[in-house]
């Protein structure tokens, strides 16, 4: 299968999801410019973490108007399988494909250190590989990943099985333990934590594979 | 403004044959500060080793580069580091100093093609309880941390380790040195040599504006009462251009049609182009007014002086710029032709077409006068010879003070806000004796080590120095590293006194001889004078940066892994009255919070044998015997084993010994490691193949609630405190002292 990582200036984990894919899980893994009008035919797209073009105004904010998230849309719109990590799920949700908002962490400091996460639903193209309540421990990496939204919508987005993973030990003052969320149709994921950063048995953890490859058996299955 | 002593003055109009303009003093003024010509150190900085088979560049260039052999494709691969201070800038504006102080080191390493992949900090800052300059001890150490949070991570380099020390000779002078390292091939190496006469001089990068003028020159100068006034001589960062600047260098580089290239960093316009100039032997003219430029109505003077950050020069082949251009073109940022590569030899520099300076490279650049300063005194040492009596009352509470103190409580509130997982390279990152990146395309792994000790330094630079060499080469032996080379930081008060320059001597001569006995030549480094406020020198601190190398596998870290393992003591308990003594006490932590006194000298080093355990340490290591491993260092074996124990697990420990407790338990004696081990005979033989003492202690006992650190001696229960509680005062410590308000009161 073929994933595209897309990089933005101010991309840095780019490299690091490229790795996972085609080093640790030995798929095809190739680079979208941001200013590219088309995905060249990729089967899944990443949206990497950084500091998208310095993250200027906030997280996020000017990413969406690049070029190439036009393309990532209407990816998205006919089905595509986007995981946003990181500034990626920054990106997503300043772009309006997911719901709510993520502020700066609750203590007001960059946040680096491994979190546990509970897998909250195997119903998503992310986790169709996992078991529901499986704990993985995956490294999270930010100033601002405090999700938020209002109450109508977490009602909503737990209503409907999209709180995908939820923090064992928050890190940063999301509500409700929110890790990651998916849009209503299910095909697009972000999360703050980096399961590309424990995909690797050397880094000490593997346990964030098993999003990649659900991603994979996902891919393979359809 | 600073200016140039008169005698230099007189120099500088024989170098020129007349009387220089404004611009060219200015030039001049720069280029001739203690912070860019060394002009106090470079004679006795030639007493340090720097070569050996693996060096392929030393000291001169922007930074060291050491061959780390081959992908299995036979590309050779290399490794390029450097340490760099930025220690006044971080006291006017902890902040942005910080934080340009990485982007400037970073600068240094991807000028020369490599690709920084991992960072550390050795950081010094006064007392953050200190009673008078607390509150702004405080506000400097969050800001420093933030700073350098805020450039690393933006720019996706992991900061990996480092040091953070508290003394309260850095109330009005903290140190910031910050160590970055990068990778490439062999054949990816660029130098700062604008060779090629008729090729294009380019300007890349961020615009210039009126920012860090005269920077070098007040990083050359005491702090004052006015110093507070020069925060515009602050630079500010923007560590994402510094991003964009990288990626477009490399790709630019790959085109091949660049030359040369180097940074525009201290001294900025002006250094970048007599420096090139000289090291290539041409001559570069180049044209203001081409300078891409912030501000409006900036004169020669502020354009060639100005520090403003994220800036390279570089030279390209003549007809491939748009090579060049196209590049920096993708990637958002600015490159413009300033100037050509002559043959003249001279740094002609124009605006509008009007000549504003012409001189010679060579001499500017390296020929800035050279100082023997007077240092045929004794060193200065404000500490008596005399130990003070002291007797412990409880080493339960003696423990419990030394690791809830600011300098051995666990950093990890500093560590993780920094994003040392980035890359997923960090075998073993922040909080171990030693951070492990592992190198992709080799198979091997990198190990760095940064350490200082001012404390012994004080009371013998010259037994300080060689003690820093050895504790950075130990760390890297505990983490089964070889050590290879090594980058010095060297922090010093004003050399024109005679008793602060003998302390830079000895500490220079004690580092050559060490770096030499322990084959880890100095590639390049920094000097920092002058670091003195109202008159008050800091400690001698040089700070050491080595690297090692090591096959890449799962890393062996600190903490005790398993229950029922035996604990054993590499290099034995030190118990030669002649090497451990109150006298050699008096540089301790223990000396330092509980005593709360300085004196005598500093640990007695016998260099072959810490050689020896060094050695023993890597086979042990390598041989996957260890399950834990830790260097002994501040606080002693106590300390030691209460840090093995934060894992959890617990250790009953046993010393025969004929030390008195206090000595037993906290002496900082090196050539030491504490091991935990299911395979007790197989170690003890390597110890024995090498000559060295191998003490068994005790073993780890009890998990969790159940586990105890207890330590007897001589049939005594000297420690015995739960686990649970080490730890907790252990990784609080330093939140409390830095929040002394949240800190509830405790009443009776």
């Amino acid at each position: 299968m073929r994933f595209g990582v897309v990089v933005f200036p101010g991309s840095n984990c780019d490299h690091d999801a490229w790795y996972a894919v085609s080093q640790n899980l030995g798929q095809s893994a190739e680079f979208i410019w941001h200013d590219s009008p088309n995905l060249n035919n990729v089967d899944a797209v990443i949206l990497p973490g950084g500091f998208s073009y310095g993250d200027y105004l906030r997280c996020g904010a000017i990413a969406k108007f690049s070029k190439v998230m036009g393309a990532v849309r209407k990816f998205a719109d006919e089905g595509g399988m986007v995981l946003g990590i990181c500034n990626g799920f920054q990106i997503l949700v300043e772009s309006g494909m997911l719901p709510g908002a993520l502020l700066r962490n609750r203590d007001l400091r960059f946040v680096c250190r491994d979190v546990t996460l509970r897998i909250e639903t195997t119903n998503s193209p992310f986790t169709s590989a996992a078991t529901k309540g499986q704990m993985i421990r995956v490294p999270v990496a930010h100033g601002e990943g405090c999700y938020f939204a209002d109450d109508r919508t977490l009602d909503e987005l737990e209503g409907e099985d999209r709180v995908i993973v939820r923090y064992v030990d928050n890190p940063n003052g999301s509500l409700r333990d929110i890790a990651g969320i998916c849009s209503a149709k299910r095909n697009v994921m972000g999360l703050m934590p980096h399961p590309e950063r424990a995909s690797d048995a050397l880094l000490g953890s593997t346990e964030g594979r098993v999003i990649l490859q659900s991603m994979l058996q996902s891919l393979v299955i359809k | 403004m600073s200016q140039l002593p008169q005698e230099e003055i007189e120099k500088v109009r024989s170098i020129l044959g007349r009387e220089p303009n404004e611009t060219e003093l200015g030039i001049f003024t720069v280029m001739w500060s203690e912070h860019c010509s060394y002009k106090s150190s470079r004679i006795h900085l030639k007493k340090l080793p720097t070569k050996s088979d693996r060096v392929l560049v030393g000291p001169g260039e922007n930074a060291g580069i050491i061959d780390i052999g081959a992908d299995k494709d036979g590309h050779r691969y290399a490794i390029a580091f450097k340490i760099e201070s930025h220690n006044h800038p971080s006291f006017i504006e902890p902040f942005q100093g910080a934080a340009t102080g990485v982007g400037g080191i970073l600068r240094d390493i991807f000028t020369m093609g490599a690709r920084p992949i991992a960072v550390m900090d050795a950081i010094r800052f006064g007392p953050m309880d200190d009673p008078q300059h607390g509150d702004r001890n405080r506000r400097i150490v969050t800001g420093v941390v933030e700073g350098i949070a805020h450039y690393g991570n933006c720019f996706g380099v992991p900061t990996v380790g480092g040091e953070t020390v508290f003394e309260s000779c850095y109330n009005g002078n903290p140190l910031v040195n910050v160590f970055a390292l990068g990778i490439f091939r062999h054949d990816e190496i660029f130098l700062g040599q604008a060779t090629g006469v008729g090729n294009p001089v380019i300007y890349v990068g961020a615009k210039t504006g009126r920012d860090g003028i005269h920077g070098a020159s007040m990083a050359s100068a005491e702090f004052t009462e006015e110093s507070k006034q020069k925060r515009p001589n602050v630079q500010v960062g923007d560590p994402f251009m510094e991003k964009l600047l990288l990626e477009a260098c490399i790709e630019a580089m790959h085109t091949g049609a660049i030359v040369g290239i180097q940074d525009m960093g201290a001294a900025g316009l002006t250094c970048s182009t007599c420096e090139m100039g000289s090291r290539a032997g041409t001559g570069i003219e180049i044209d203001l007014a081409q300078v891409p430029q912030r501000e409006t109505g900036m004169t020669p003077y502020e354009i060639m002086l100005s520090e403003s950050q994220e800036r390279m020069l570089l030279v390209a082949a003549k007809g491939r710029e748009e090579e060049v251009f196209a590049v920096f073109r993708k990637w958002g940022l600015d490159a413009v032709t300033v100037g050509t590569v002559t043959d003249t030899a001279k740094l002609i520099v124009r605006n509008h077409g009007e000549l504003v300076a012409d001189i010679p490279n060579r001499e500017l650049a390296d020929e800035a006068p050279l100082y023997d300063r007077p240092h045929g005194v004794a060193a200065y040492r404000p500490a008596p010879m005399e130990t003070p009596k002291f007797a412990s009352k409880d080493l339960n509470a003696d423990l419990l003070t030394l690791v809830a103190s600011a300098d051995l409580c666990s950093k990890r509130w500093i560590w993780q806000q920094y994003d040392y997982t980035v890359r997923t390279n960090t075998l073993a990152g922040p909080g171990g004796d030693a951070a492990v990146i592992r190198i992709k395309e080799t198979g091997t792994s990198v190990a760095m080590s940064l350490d200082g000790n001012g404390r012994y330094c004080v009371l013998s630079p010259r037994e300080g120095a060689r003690l820093m060499v050895a504790e950075c080469c130990r760390n890297l032996s505990v983490v089964g590293a070889e050590p290879v080379a090594a980058t010095n930081n060297l922090n010093f008060g004003n050399p024109e006194r005679p008793e602060i320059m003998a302390q830079l001597v000895e500490a220079i001569e004690g580092l050559g001889e060490a770096c030499a006995f322990f084959d880890t030549p100095i590639t390049g480094g920094n000097v920092s004078l002058y670091n003195e406020t109202l008159g008050d020198a800091i400690w001698p601190t040089p700070v050491l940066g080595v690297v090692g190398l090591l096959a890449t596998a799962p890393p062996v870290t600190i903490a005790f892994k398993n229950e029922d393992r035996t604990i054993l003591l590499i290099g034995g308990r030190g118990s030669s009255p002649d090497s451990i003594n109150e006298t050699r006490f008096g540089g301790t932590k223990y000396g330092k919070y509980v005593i709360k006194s300085l004196w005598g000298l500093p640990p007695a080093l016998d260099m072959d044998y810490e050689k020896r355990v060094q050695k023993a340490t890597r086979e042990i290591v390598r041989a996957g015997l260890a399950e834990s491993a830790h260097d002994i260092g501040d606080g002693g074996l106590a300390v030691a084993l209460a840090e093995c124990c934060a894992g959890g697990i617990g250790a009953q420990v046993t010393l025969e010994t004929t030390l008195r407790p206090e000595l037993a338990l906290f002496h900082e004696g090196p050539s030491r490691v504490v091991i935990s081990t299911s395979d007790v005979a197989a170690i003890e033989k390597i110890a024995r193949e090498n000559s060295i003492e191998c003490a068994r202690l005790g073993s780890t006992l009890g998990v969790g609630a159940a586990a105890r650190l207890q330590v007897s001696g001589n049939g005594t229960v000297w420690i015995d405190r739960p686990v649970s509680q080490l730890r907790e005062v252990w990784e609080s410590a330093l939140e409390n002292l830095l929040a002394p308000d949240k800190v509830s009161p405790v009443h009776g």
